[in-house]
């Protein structure tokens, strides 16, 4: 490691090496304390039960096991309510559906507001606007009374069916849209291409990116939900892992070597995939932030 | 002109296909919930007395809010919670990212950022169970406290004055690495050339990390610090799993109390009043930081 090949960086100075060993030495050992949480769960979740608060931490358990996860996978035979495999179906089915619809929804939208001229766009544009101040706390409870009057708590449809509105994927992708040039658009329609056509075939392909930024975004998101399916999904068949894993650690919060099983079995697939796409996740991450 | 009229017509049309699944979504899930929550806000209505069964008490559940204790409670520490946890987070993030983008190669630098993003993308759930481990009595932390010299230290969790801060921690802990990202990227996005007239100057790097970094980053440290008082107004899943709003009340925060008063005890007028404070408080923040927006544009 030389220190003069560093390309230019923004606080571009004379760098000292032994400073400069010290620092990143302590930046490596901050981050590595910042997932310590994650490798103790991962290390209690190999423990027998006795060996979890044993001192000193054993961070390589002494007597590996992996009977934490096939209880925790099992348990539903001891008569409990919880299903990880259950859960992690209805998870995906969730997120996916949430994704497809809510990506849906806003493209479309984004693309009205950006090349197609009607009347009272402008006001819809400050209505739109207007929605991103209400928090989705605040519609929790009517939305709530709607769905069951309707008969539709307890069905995926409650937690799915809110995601057509997402103002701010709205206004990502009218900002996408924007950037496609106008010409693509007319020429196409004046060869004889309906809009929805130019809409397809023409100006999607063209935001590709930010369409991947936002599904995996959105995706995070509807897979990390708590508060709404904690309100919406009561029965144990249709629960997301969050969920599940709630449920789970309010019962058996004292079995930690199980707990830390049972998070491990909800968190590290998304480590995995986020580790693998981190390319689209960063995109995503500054893709939201530009807008303010 | 018979024409035209047909031709703008069928632009309509064509826009209201386009914008029908979000204007249905926008209607059915905010605007009608919006004007439903207020309406049920100004009722003593119970879910359990069924729907359509309200009794209107005006702004009886608005006077009933402040001389309730918990609500102050919930309101109160919701405070704390935004005044410590932005501001300490923030900075933490900043300087972090500033180190990370002096002193570590790119790769390196990518990789830091990454590892400490990791607390953002698990699910709440599972990283609020892991601290409530780590803060049991026989727990990691309590046990790093002792070794650190704290001779007694409290059952975190369950004691009144370290429930909230160790909330707190654990929230500074999840939100850091978003934070990280952000001020990275317009780090790198700075001008160099201040930097090298601050280097002819002779200017160390303490000043030159107060004196040019940070003002530079004022944008997104507005940015973040709105987004930040916003989402932390909104904490729940937190305390929902590590301290279900106790001991006593000393944990309860707003959104913890509207999900407990609506859906523990039905009481839906009540809970959509706190509801109703919590957007009052949110509509704030977000109109100065329009307001603020247009100034400096």
């Amino acid at each position: 490691m030389t220190t003069t090949t560093k390309p230019k960086n923004a606080l571009h100075i004379r760098r000292d090496t032994p400073v400069k060993v010290l620092f990143t030495i302590l930046l490596c050992a901050f981050a590595i304390i910042m997932i310590v949480p994650f490798i103790w769960m991962i290390s209690s979740s190999f423990k027998q039960q006795r060996d979890v608060m044993s001192i000193p931490i054993q961070w390589i358990p002494k007597n590996p096991t992996w009977d934490n996860f096939r209880k925790v996978l099992h348990i539903n035979s001891n008569g409990k309510d919880y299903h990880f495999m259950l859960a992690y179906w209805n998870s995906i089915k969730v997120s996916v559906l949430s994704t497809t619809v809510s990506i849906c929804s806003a493209m479309m939208a984004g693309y009205a507001f950006a090349k197609l001229r009607f009347r009272g766009s402008n006001v819809l544009f400050i209505l739109y606007l207007t929605q991103m101040m209400i928090p989705s706390q605040l519609t929790l409870i009517p939305r709530f009374v709607a769905f069951s009057s309707l008969n539709l708590t307890n069905t995926h449809f409650s937690i799915i069916a809110p995601k057509l509105i997402s103002v701010s994927a709205t206004f990502m992708m009218r900002q996408a849209f924007m950037g496609v040039p106008n010409e693509l658009r007319e020429s196409a329609l004046i060869d004889g291409a309906s809009e929805w056509r130019t809409f397809f075939n023409i100006n999607v392909p063209q935001i590709t990116p930010t369409i991947g930024a936002l599904v995996t975004t959105q995706f995070l998101d509807s897979w990390n939900s708590y508060l709404d399916p904690l309100v919406f999904l009561p029965d144990w068949r249709l629960q997301t892992l969050p969920i599940a894993l709630n449920q789970f650690v309010g019962e058996e919060g004292t079995a930690y070597n199980l707990v830390s099983a049972a998070c491990c079995l909800t968190v590290i697939p998304v480590f995995i995939v986020f580790l693998c796409g981190q390319k689209f996740f960063v995109k995503g991450l500054t893709v939201g932030a530009v807008k303010g | 002109m018979q024409g035209k009229r047909k031709k703008e017509l069928k632009q309509s049309l064509t826009a209201a296909s386009f914008l029908a699944p979000s204007l249905l979504g926008l209607i059915l899930f905010s605007a009608v919930p919006v004007v439903f929550s207020m309406f049920i806000s100004l009722t003593d209505w119970n879910y359990v007395n069924g729907i359509g069964n309200w009794n209107f008490v005006w702004f009886e559940n608005f006077k009933k809010l402040w001389s309730d204790e918990w609500f102050r409670a919930s309101l109160c520490n919701t405070f704390v919670y935004t005044v410590v946890t932005v501001p300490i987070g923030l900075f933490l993030a900043v300087v972090i990212a500033a180190l990370i983008d002096q002193f570590c190669a790119k790769k390196l630098a990518g990789m830091l950022r990454v590892t400490m993003y990791m607390p953002k993308i698990c699910n709440i759930v599972a990283s609020a169970a892991v601290w409530t481990m780590l803060y049991s009595t026989y727990g990691p932390f309590t046990q790093l406290m002792k070794a650190l010299g704290w001779t007694d230290p409290p059952r975190f969790l369950a004691s009144y004055t370290w429930a909230l801060p160790a909330v707190m921690l654990m929230s500074i802990w999840q939100g850091l690495g978003y934070h990280v990202f952000l001020y990275s990227a317009s780090l790198t996005s700075l001008p160099k050339d201040i930097y090298e007239a601050a280097d002819l100057d002779g200017v160390n790097g303490i000043q030159r990390f107060f004196y040019i970094t940070l003002p530079q980053l004022k944008p997104t440290t507005f940015f973040l610090t709105v987004t930040g008082i916003i989402s932390s107004f909104k904490v729940f899943g937190q305390i929902n799993v590590m301290t279900h709003g106790g001991p006593g009340s000393s944990t309860y925060t707003l959104v913890y109390y509207i999900y407990k008063s609506a859906f523990t005890y039905y009481e839906m007028g009540y809970a959509s009043a706190v509801a109703m404070v919590l957007f009052a408080i949110l509509l704030c923040v977000t109109l100065y930081q329009w307001h603020h927006n247009k100034n400096n544009d």
